[in-house]
């Protein structure tokens, strides 16, 4: 009974990991390359999982209405990039939280104003809608499995993205050493819209996977995202691999936690206590992990910067 | 009173402090002279202890300092002038030497006094900046005052903390010739009351200024000598001065 | 440079005003106008508690909420042991619920700091863009922490049943008395913080935020002094966290939400950085916009959104630098 529990609890949390580490992935080359945070990357969540509802019923395909999205939500990343971010990378960081906190306010009130207050439920493809036996006696929601399949693909594309073309190259140089970028006669303004629309797009992609699993809502977008920054604390400024880890580690903690902890504070104290407390202290866990890894490790785990 | 012992440090493959034993003694004038890039700030980097070498050791007073950090160090009496000038831009030229002042008063927990009517620290931070030259530029904002004053500055900020060393990353740089000859005639008073390494450009200065000069290029010391030996040393004229006749 | 008669000018007649304003609100029947103002000091109170590390240690905290919910928490949680009758704790010493002022709002400005004594330890020691994540990230575990205090009503949280007791005559739910306890409790909080910025304390925290390396090399240690000052903001924070809870009679796990922390920000920003009376003015400025705003649409967000992204780009300077002649002061 425990081990069953604990492989699906595991699957789950390893299901949580790819769909941080895809939030995160973007984020951290934006913070590596350009040194600028974005507040605003749980918008391009958010922006993704509603696309993905929208064009759900009308092609009457989830995967069709997921392809639809993602360009769209790289399209509004890019767009984003060039109206509104652009001008903020020289500036101080306090400037940019300020400029994105106002977009987030922008795109909560564009989502609800367009779709409205009420949460919308995304139905996962019919397809994907069952459960798989992993192995004998343990069913598994056929979904959950896609977005860790999906996941670990896009980890693998970034992979090969990163260590084999030339704009990874481009990428890493610039995330390591940025002044170098410039030198090397780049058009770096492209390469940084590019990124940041491969950054949106990905978001997209982990809000539009999200979309059947919690609640279309606005405001989806930030509680994702503080999660996302502590991804990216634990893994390291800049990182993919880190982020990668740091993912990985982040859902697996968190989602342990909040099975487990509970069962064993029962053994010592009577249940309601126990549920109410284990509920509490899986939900710091994360951040005590954070700040364990920080006192180790103030820069995270895989620094880009040397 | 300084001293490094085969201290090693690079940069990925540059070699830029390479196996450097220097002994510095109390009250004298040590000149380290290099073409660019020859390692000289790095070094001075190393003994103030904003970087970590990579092997040897530093001993300050007899003490192996190479892991105390910065602050500890420059508590311990050891101060530096930056060759790109840090100062505070925002805060009056007084404001910068009184902060130094403070610095060196203990700890500044303290809440209520105000700090810039604090007689303890304008009064020790006003001699400083008579003693460099800056007495009538006191309530000017440090941000407007010329290259050559926030050169003069820069002294004066660590003359304030009281030190035991003095470590001057190339004081005249950018200076126009009167302002380097006010700044020679500073550093030949501070002579003798402190124990100076002074890095710098100048090879008039510095033959005139110091008891002791150690050559390095490439991050190696290729001589070590008074001024009289190293003036006539052949590798030092070949590796050095001789480009800087050119 | 400096126009310090302007500034002293701006000062009183800021003061002058709003000793004035329950006056002025009562005689043209808008006494709705005391309550707006007495959010606004308190917000003020957290602006200002916001610039001593924002404006004047250069330390980005987007997580500035939590303190101020701690503070609430502390005295929502006393007051609920009054209603409830029951006692905080029992061991090691047996402690009772309380509405006493003189215990609560004190006890409410210890744990603010308390509670930023430990966040800022462990974010200290980052600087740049991880140490805004990581504030934010542990403003955010304070959050669900009080969502999951479920014997204070969890998501719910607490409404008081009655309002902290000063001495006697003064009664708190007169709302002109608390107005003026407020507009009291923030004046003395930034008369400590003038004296403060200015002491040699202040001087090491603002040095560090100009020029970190040159500290170290002087031979300070910026840590100590960045954390002490973290800590004091914390404390004014839970002291308006206090007041918060007084004004609204009610305690909840949204006032530690990060929207809050951001809009803290957004007030220090809009009033000027590092001028300690501008986040007062900021304060104000952001909530009767957002009044203004919200009787205007329903969706006022979708130009406060905008107009923060201007104020960002074209306002550096602040409220302040505007009306007093004067921005940061140490320009
Ligand atoms: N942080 C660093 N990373 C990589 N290389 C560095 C770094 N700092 C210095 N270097 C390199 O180390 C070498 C020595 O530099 P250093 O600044 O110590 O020279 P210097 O003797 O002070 O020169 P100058 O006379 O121009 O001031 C140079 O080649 C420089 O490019
Ligand atoms: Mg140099």
């Amino acid at each position: 009974m425990t081990l069953l529990l604990l492989i699906e609890q595991g699957l789950n949390g390893l299901q949580l990991g790819v769909m941080l580490f895809l939030m995160a992935a973007g984020l951290t080359l934006v913070f590596g390359i350009m040194d600028m945070i974005n507040l605003a990357h749980g918008s391009f969540y958010m922006v993704g999982a509603y696309l993905t509802a929208t064009f759900a019923p009308v092609f009457d395909s989830f995967a069709l209405a997921v392809l639809a999205a993602l360009p769209l939500a790289a399209l509004v990343g890019m767009a984003v990039e060039v109206v509104a971010l652009r001008t903020l990378y020289r500036r101080e960081h306090l400037d940019q939280v300020l400029a994105t906190f106002g977009l987030i306010l922008f795109f909560n009130e564009l989502v609800r104003i367009v779709w409205g207050p009420q949460p919308i439920f995304l139905q996962p493809p019919s397809w994907l809608a069952g459960t798989v036996e992993i192995i004998p006696g343990v069913p598994y929601p056929a979904f959950r499995l896609a977005i860790i399949a999906v996941g670990l693909a896009v980890a693998v594309f970034l992979y090969l993205l990163i260590t084999r073309t030339r704009t990874g190259m481009l990428i890493r140089a610039g995330a390591s050493n940025r002044e170098m970028l410039g030198a090397l006669g780049v058009d770096v303004k492209r390469l940084y819209t590019l990124v940041f629309g491969l950054g949106a797009a990905l978001a997209a992609l982990a809000g539009a996977m999200a979309g059947p699993v919690l609640a279309v809502q606005v405001g989806m977008g930030e509680s994702v995202l503080i999660l996302t920054f502590v991804v990216i604390v634990i893994g390291g400024l800049g990182s993919v691999r880190g982020a990668l880890v740091g993912a990985l580690l982040v859902g697996m903690v968190d989602t342990l936690a909040r099975a487990l902890l509970p069962t064993v504070l029962r053994t010592m104290m009577p249940p309601s206590q126990a549920d109410g407390m284990g509920a509490s202290l899986a939900s710091m866990t994360i951040y005590i992990l954070m700040a364990a890894v920080l006192a180790w490790k103030p820069r995270g785990l895989f620094p880009a910067h040397a | 009173m300084l001293e490094t012992r085969d201290l090693y440090k690079h940069f990925g493959g540059l070699v830029a402090t390479d196996h450097v034993s220097l002994s510095i003694r109390e009250g004298e004038l040590h000149a380290v002279i290099g073409p660019n890039g020859a390692g000289k700030t790095t070094l001075i980097a190393q003994l103030a202890g904003e970087l970590r070498p990579d092997g040897g050791a530093i001993l300050f007073d007899g003490k192996d300092v190479t892991r105390t950090p910065v602050q500890r160090r420059a508590a311990s009496g050891l101060a530096r002038s930056f060759q790109i000038t840090s100062v505070f831009p925002s805060f009056s030229a007084l404001a910068n030497v009184a902060l130094a002042v403070q610095a060196h008063a203990g700890h500044s927990f303290r809440f209520w006094r105000r700090a810039a009517h604090d007689a303890a620290l304008t009064g020790p931070a006003r001699d400083a900046l008579e003693l460099v030259g800056l007495g009538s530029r006191a309530e000017v904002p440090a941000e407007l005052l010329s290259h050559g004053e926030q050169r003069q500055l820069e002294i004066a900020m660590a003359l304030a903390t009281r030190p035991r060393m003095l470590l001057l990353d190339e004081p005249m740089a950018g200076m126009g010739p009167a302002e380097g000859a006010s700044m020679v005639d500073l550093l030949r008073k501070l002579k003798g009351r402190y124990t100076i390494l002074l890095i710098e450009h100048d090879m008039d200065a510095v033959f005139a200024l110091a008891d002791w000069i150690t050559v390095l290029v490439h991050g190696a010391v290729i001589a070590t000598g008074t001024p009289e030996e190293i003036r006539y040393d052949a590798e030092v004229r070949r590796a050095y001065l001789g480009e800087e006749t050119v | 440079m400096r126009d310090h008669g302007r500034e002293t000018l701006a000062v009183l007649i800021g003061l002058a005003f709003l000793l004035a304003l329950p006056f002025l609100a009562e005689a043209a029947g808008k006494g709705f106008y005391v309550t707006l103002f007495t959010r606004i000091l308190i917000f003020g109170l957290a602006a200002v508690s916001l610039d001593l590390i924002l404006g004047y240690g250069g330390m980005v905290s987007f997580g500035h909420a939590a303190f101020v919910g701690v503070g609430a928490y502390a005295v929502g949680i006393l007051s609920w042991h009054v209603f409830d009758g029951s006692p905080l704790m029992t061991w090691p010493v047996t402690l009772e619920g309380t509405e006493n002022a003189f215990v609560v709002w004190p006890l409410a400005m210890l744990m603010g700091g308390l509670f930023a004594l430990v966040i800022g330890a462990i974010s200290l020691r980052t600087t740049g863009i991880s140490f805004i994540m990581i504030t934010l990230a542990f403003a955010q575990m304070l959050f669900y922490l009080a969502i999951g205090l479920r014997k204070y009503g969890g998501e719910d949280g607490i409404a008081l049943y009655n309002k902290s007791q000063l001495v006697p005559p003064i009664d708190l739910f007169d709302r002109t008395t608390f107005y003026y306890v407020c507009l009291g409790l923030l004046v003395a909080f930034l008369a400590v913080c003038r004296r403060l910025t200015r002491s040699r304390f202040g001087m090491a925290v603002q040095g560090a935020r100009i020029n970190e390396r040159r500290m170290k090399a002087l031979g300070f240690s910026p840590y100590r002094y960045k954390l002490t000052a973290f800590v004091i903001s914390g404390a004014g924070a839970g002291l308006s966290g206090a007041l918060l809870a007084n004004a609204a009679e009610f305690v909840g796990p949204a006032y530690m939400s990060w929207q809050r922390s951001g809009e803290l920000i957004v007030m220090v920003v809009l009033g000027g950085m590092g001028t300690l009376f501008g986040p007062v003015a900021g304060a104000a400025a952001f909530l009767l916009l957002e009044e203004w705003l919200a009787d205007l649409t329903e969706h006022w967000q979708i130009i406060l959104g905008p107009i923060l992204l201007f104020v960002v780009v074209f306002a550096r300077r602040g409220l302040w630098g505007w009306v007093a002649g004067q921005g940061r002061e140490d320009r």
